[in-house]
């Protein structure tokens, strides 16, 4: 067990270095940099070689490269080449808007996408079934900033009882923040409760056609003890991989959901920071979402291993 | 989100100026030799309609603005987008303020001569303001912030606007004097650019701007919000109602306008077009319409072979239906464009030149002067070059049709258009936000020297004229001069100019004061100091 996770963390950290050198790479590959994006239109020869020099864009790439990455191993992060600010301190208000977003609709996401597969199972078929079929399928099928404007029309406009705008800011309590950040919550919770929903009851199905399920069955236990029991927890590694990916989703892939809400996350930042070239910004946002995607995905297969009593023992 | 792009460089190049007239020169020298210091402003600013309620102080202003990024930088040699743009003018002052009839205003200058031939200037300093740090404002400061755009290392926005200034000197606590390598009467235009704003002399910190403005620095989170406070000492009297203002970013145009309708900001800017009218039918929301300099334009590169006949650049101009474009493109909401750059809103603008209407034939005939039956283009567009622009693109693909023309549409990321589309294609498209006065506009783009001669025409006849009138102090011989400009560009440019866009705002019907400009969006920046909030 120990090796395993050791194996895999090294492989994290490997994944992480060539996150870093393609999204360099990419960045670099784009046409017009850092300079000629700040000026615009206004862009003359003379200015843009000004702003180059005094942004430290002359030197070479592979040289800007490595200075980055010996900077970023000790911690520091660099400054903005747009605005001079340092990026830690811009980006650390952000990462804890997108945590706590992504938090909150984990927090009502999960237990409910388990719930309803652990119950539409039970009833397979049934009344239920159907409808959070229904329910999770048309809104898996919607783009998020569709649910979202939809959500605002209803919850926000025409009977006026949440925010339409989630803009946060640091003075709020926590109440305050929660109320405000319903809306994009209940838009996420209808793109990520439907795949975490709908593999619970896949799997907890797929185990229930087997032979001790039918032995339990024949010993006469209620269903829901069958299923919560004995099935769940033998389904349990392609769940938390739903939830895993799906958690990774809600820090990665929350740009349309920050843009129709004006929730000031870490998406909105690095698409800003893409447009204007700000590699090092990119750089910060880009390592970040790949940290959380490496980590959640290597934190699943430890935990999928540890469920799952064949693979924790070796034959 | 690529939509907003187009709006990214917007104000980078929204304006900048030159060309007083000498009764507006002589208004401005008189009402502050009568008033004195601290009159003078306020004469024609944003006049209060009538009927209008009394200003009331108070209250907590929340704008919702479209033009902010997480890479703005309130640094004034920067300034890359309108929310920067608004928070710079809550924060600072500039030296020269344009009014709502495009006439110069004393700011933080309060009055100015010229020796005869306009080359040659003394500006007197606005006396007992003080910026927020405490620290009076004298002659060092507006010399030190004036060259913060000016020098080698200068990585300033507007560094080549500045470049006929070759130097500026105090002359006294309250005074300055500048030269010029030419003449230009309109100089004082040219100092009323955004970018123009004053802070204390040596001052550094762009994270904290410390400026003489309505509003003192509070809490900044670039791309997201801001938060400034009433400046209690502020000197201009009539200004600075509400206690602080708020500025929330918000680039998307549809949760732009829910944020208005459901009451949780009171104005906001760049309303959509094509949402308008809806907005109109709420009896909570006013429209603020604008009328300015900003324009679309088609442009043929005529150092190309393609366009350096002009029968082929006639045939371009009446081959598109500029009704239908304004119809569809910007809603009516502008007007027709005679491809020259100058709007109705100036003052010189000629309403007696024919327009260019929508005529296959007469475009088929200018073809065939040319010596072609049909004629194959390429088009590049972009969503940067504005909005709409590709839908402009293809109206004009399916109008120029019937006369021969074969259009194919090149359609380009927004991201890097200004670098490779722009000047660089030889049919491209793109827009101007408008200059103050004529002779900028035409010396920004139009002047065969200019570095955004962005259709690379030359015309030496034309360049004579410019130069001629930049230095005439007659008004009567200058309309003449600039009408007789607008004529030679409309019949020979390499710009075709189908439309003119309005700038349209939406508030809050508790919102007072806010009124039209026609330099852009917010009243030309200054909206946050001018407006009150109703009980």
């Amino acid at each position: 067990m120990a090796r395993l996770v050791l194996q895999r963390v090294l492989l994290g950290f490997l994944t992480l270095w060539l996150v870093s050198v393609l999204i360099f790479a990419g960045t670099e590959l784009l046409p017009g940099d850092v300079a000629s994006a700040i000026l615009g239109q206004s862009a003359t020869p003379e200015t843009v070689a000004a702003l180059r020099t005094s942004l430290g864009l002359d030197q070479p790439a592979v040289q800007r490269y490595f200075e980055w990455l010996v900077h970023f191993v000790r911690g520091d992060l660099g400054n903005s080449l747009t605005n001079g600010q340092p990026i830690g301190a811009e980006l650390m208000p952000r990462l804890f808007n997108t945590l706590f977003l992504a938090c909150y609709t984990a927090f009502v996401a999960i237990p409910l996408a388990v719930a309803l597969g652990v119950a539409s199972a039970i009833r397979e078929g049934g009344v239920l079934d159907r409808v959070a079929n229904t329910v999770t399928l048309a809104s898996i099928s919607m783009p998020e900033f569709f649910v979202g404007y939809l959500l605002i029309l209803v919850l926000a406009v025409k009977f006026p009882v949440l925010p339409s705008l989630a803009a946060v800011s640091p003075d709020m309590s926590t109440g305050e923040r929660i109320y405000t950040t319903t809306l994009p919550m209940l838009t996420l919770l209808f793109v990520v409760t439907a795949h975490m929903m709908r593999t619970t009851r896949a799997s907890v199905l797929a185990v229930m056609g087997s032979a001790y399920v039918e032995t339990g069955i024949l010993k006469g236990l209620p269903k829901w003890r069958i299923v919560v029991r004995h099935a769940l927890p033998n389904a349990l590694a392609p769940i938390i991989n739903a939830v895993s990916f799906n958690l990774a989703y809600l820090i990665v892939g929350v740009i349309m959901v920050e843009v129709v809400f004006v929730y000031p996350g870490v998406g909105q930042l690095m698409v800003d920071a893409v447009s204007k070239r700000d590699l090092p910004v990119v750089q910060a946002c880009g390592m970040l979402f790949a940290l959380a995607y490496v980590g959640l995905n290597t934190l699943a297969d430890v935990l999928a291993v540890w469920a799952n009593p064949r693979l924790r023992h070796k034959r | 989100m690529k939509s907003f792009d187009n709006e990214k460089s917007a104000s980078s190049k929204g304006e900048a100026p030159a060309g007083v007239s000498r009764r507006g020169f002589l208004k401005t020298a008189v009402s502050v030799g009568a008033g004195g210091v601290g009159l003078g402003m306020g004469l024609a600013l944003p006049a209060r309609a009538a009927g209008a309620s009394q200003p009331r102080r108070g209250g907590v202003l929340k704008l919702g603005m479209s033009g902010g990024n997480t890479t703005d930088s309130l640094d004034p040699t920067l300034l890359p987008d309108w929310v920067p743009l608004n928070q710079a003018y809550m924060l600072m002052n500039g030296l020269i303020e344009i009014d709502a009839k495009m006439q110069v205003q004393p700011e933080l200058l309060t009055s100015w001569e010229a020796k005869p031939g306009a080359a040659e200037w003394t500006f007197n300093v606005r006396q007992g303001v003080t910026f927020h740090n405490g620290k009076t404002l004298d002659a060092d400061d507006i010399v030190y912030s004036i060259n913060l755009h000016r020098g080698d290392a200068s990585r300033s926005a507007i560094k080549s606007n500045l470049a006929e200034i070759a130097e500026v000197r105090k002359l006294g606590p309250y005074q300055i004097g500048i030269k010029l390598n030419g003449g230009n009467a309109d100089l004082p235009y040219l100092l009323s650019d955004y970018h123009l704003l004053v802070v204390p002399n040596g001052f550094k910190d762009w994270s904290r701007p410390v400026g003489t403005g309505p509003f003192v620095f509070g809490e900044y989170t670039p791309g997201v919000r801001s938060l400034f406070h009433r400046n209690p000492h502020y000197w201009k009297a009539d200004a600075a109602w509400v206690d602080a203002v708020e500025v929330i970013v918000i680039n998307d145009v549809t949760a732009r306008t829910n944020a208005l309708i459901s009451g949780q900001v009171h104005a906001i800017n760049r309303v959509d077009f094509k949402t308008v009218d809806l907005l109109k039918r709420s009896p909570a929301v006013n429209v603020v319409r604008s009328a300015g300099g900003q324009h679309f334009t088609f442009l043929m590169d005529c150092s190309t072979t393609q366009f350096a006949d002009n029968n082929v650049r006639l045939a371009i101009k009446y081959g598109i239906d500029r009704q239908k474009q304004l119809d569809t493109i910007l809603r009516g909401y502008g007007s027709i464009g005679n491809d020259h750059p100058i709007p109705r809103t100036d003052r010189f603008y000629a309403a007696d030149i024919a327009q260019h209407t929508y005529d296959p034939d007469k475009s088929k005939f200018y073809l065939k002067k040319a010596g072609l039956s049909t004629l194959k283009l390429e088009l590049a567009t972009s969503d940067a070059a504005f909005a709409g622009a590709v839908d402009s693109a293809s109206l004009f693909q399916t109008e120029s049709a019937p006369a021969g023309i074969r259009l194919s549409i090149q359609r380009q990321p927004s991201d890097s258009y200004w670098d490779k589309g722009w000047m660089h294609a030889p049919f491209s498209m793109g827009y101007w936000g408008g200059r103050p006065t004529a002779d900028q506009m035409f010396s920004t783009a139009w002047q065969s020297t200019a570095k955004w001669n962005d259709t690379h025409w030359r015309d030496p006849k034309f360049d004579a004229l410019l130069l001629q009138a930049r230095g005439l102090l007659d008004d009567g011989k200058r309309r003449e001069l600039y009408r007789e400009m607008q004529s030679i560009a409309s019949e020979n440019g390499g710009a075709m100019i189908p439309l003119f866009a309005d700038y349209i705002d939406a508030t809050s019907s508790r919102l007072k004061g806010a009124t039209s400009h026609p330099l852009f969006n917010f009243m030309g920046g200054r909206l946050a100091q001018y407006v009150w909030l109703e009980a």
